[in-house]
């Protein structure tokens, strides 16, 4: 060992001095820690909006060559809605809504049945934002749902795009995990994201209908356009994101909601 | 009095490797080392936390009470962690989406700790912080490799960009997935020791026991 000068400074202390050491300690400790945090927060929260948004363009396919992220999130029209009734709520800001911070507010969220918990979230908030793209001609395009969900050791936050049919999917992105990389950290991956475009959704009765299987989907796996390839080596994440589709795509999610455009769409 | 500030700084990079010879800090070098740009931040964090709670410590190395040490020692390790993880939400966001899990676990990494009690408690904080950083380049030397080798041989690319190109895009690597597992890390850094241990023999340890040569058994007839 490298040691060039040892003095010892093992010196008994009395209780009072340990007692006042370790007081001094705490308070300049927490100081520096609490310091960082407020210091820091803007920028954090101001990374966190921008992610968020960057990823909710890029599901819509909006995001074109020369474009920021903020003028492309501009041909998004955002609506905050009610999940039980399906209804759209006017009262409530849906800009700068984080799903991180509600999904633990008691009194935006009512307590779920274990039965109905798919996606192991314990809670499920009342209100939710949905982000709808128009095209030129005002005509409606793509609809982008919140999702998220338990995985295996982490809440997963995502988005999913549906087009224009309310049934196959355009795309789904998750901006916050904390599963293995390599593994379940793994639903980043760009090339396993490129595999849910044209993946149908939902069943003809409108019911969530979408699996990811062990291995990869090939032409001869049946029902091969509800199915994507599972995650190697992540069957628990796998299995979360499934659950996680399935709670957010049906009754207890966005069903009654999606239900209402579906309706709409037919009368149109 | 003068320190031997080239022997504190380098000699745990080779000599006393903190990983190789000491084989402390295993943990993170498992987790981190799949992708090198994880290790990479994953190193430059724990050598900050290593140099600065060194002298931290050392500074006030004659107030800590003996009985209390080890707290006070953790709460400015982890103190420090946090404040690393804060700086990297703000300023490196993709890379502490990866790393948060890993960063927390800085505070439970032997280096920290060992380096703490072994030498910045006995030592000013100059030498300190030179033996924090010297460690942490010790640490950082072989998660770089081991992040290297993993990422070259196990998903074809360094940095993110393709080096080797996968088969499944049209190339002719096929990847090793074994190199994607934790495990892979374990056989990647006794490897490593043993590579080390060849070329400097003085860090081969003497053995604890040695295994009685096994007589034959008496034939039977």
């Amino acid at each position: 060992m490298a040691e060039p000068d040892t003095d010892t400074p093992r010196v008994a202390h009395s209780s009072t001095k340990t007692l006042l050491v370790a007081f001094a300690v705490c308070l300049v400790c927490s100081l520096i820690v609490a310091g960082a945090a407020v210091l820091l927060k803007p920028i954090q929260t101001a990374n966190q909006s921008i992610e968020r948004k960057r990823i909710i363009v890029e599901i819509a396919g909006l995001m074109k060559p020369g474009l920021t992220v903020a003028q492309a999130y501009r041909q998004i029209d955002v609506f905050m809605i009610e999940l039980n009734s399906g209804g759209v709520v006017d009262t409530l800001d849906p800009e700068n809504f984080d799903i991180t911070r509600v999904a633990k507010d008691v009194h935006l969220t009512v307590p779920l049945t274990r039965s109905a918990d798919l996606a192991q979230i314990r809670r499920k908030p009342r209100y939710l934002p949905v982000y709808r793209v128009n095209d030129d001609n005002g005509r409606f395009k793509t609809l982008i749902l919140p999702v998220y969900g338990y995985g295996l050791w982490s809440t997963l936050y995502g988005y999913i795009a549906l087009q224009e049919d309310i049934r196959t999917i355009q795309g789904l992105r998750f901006y916050q995990h904390g599963e293995t990389p390599g593994l379940g950290g793994e639903v980043d991956n760009p090339r396993w994201l490129d595999l849910w475009e044209g993946k149908i959704a939902f069943n003809d009765n409108g019911e969530p209908h979408i699996e990811l299987i062990r291995g990869a989907v090939g032409t001869a796996t049946p029902d091969s356009d509800h199915k994507v390839d599972g995650l190697s080596g992540a069957t628990l994440t796998s299995r979360g994101v499934t659950q996680l589709l399935h709670f957010w795509l049906g009754r207890e999610g966005f069903g009654p909601y999606l239900a209402r455009l579906r309706e709409e769409r037919e009368r149109s | 009095m003068t320190y031997p500030v080239r022997k504190i700084l380098f000699s745990p990079v080779i000599d006393n490797n903190p990983i190789i010879l000491q084989v402390l800090g295993i943990c993170s070098a498992l987790a981190v080392t799949t992708q090198l740009s994880t290790a990479i931040t994953m190193s430059i964090a724990l050598t900050l936390v290593v140099a600065c709670s060194s002298a931290a410590i050392s500074l006030i190395r004659y107030h800590i009470p003996a009985n209390i040490r080890i707290i006070v020692q953790m709460t400015i390790i982890a103190s420090l962690v946090i404040v690393v993880d804060q700086f990297l939400r703000a300023f490196a966001y993709e890379l502490s989406k990866e790393l948060s899990v890993f960063v927390g676990l800085i505070i439970t990494n032997c280096i920290v700790m060992g380096r703490a009690e072994a030498f910045a408690m006995k030592n000013p904080p100059w030498p300190s912080f030179l033996d924090g950083l010297g460690n942490g380049l010790g640490f950082s030397a072989v998660l770089v490799t081991v992040g290297v080798i993993r990422e070259l041989f196990g998903l074809g690319t360094l940095l993110g960009y393709t080096v080797l190109p996968l088969a499944r895009d049209g190339g002719w690597y096929v990847p090793n997935g074994f190199l994607l597992l934790p495990p892979s890390a374990f056989f990647l850094i006794g490897l490593i020791i043993w590579a080390v241990r060849s070329w400097k023999t003085t860090q081969v340890e003497q053995a604890e026991f040695r295994i009685r040569e096994m007589r034959k058994p008496a034939e039977t007839a």
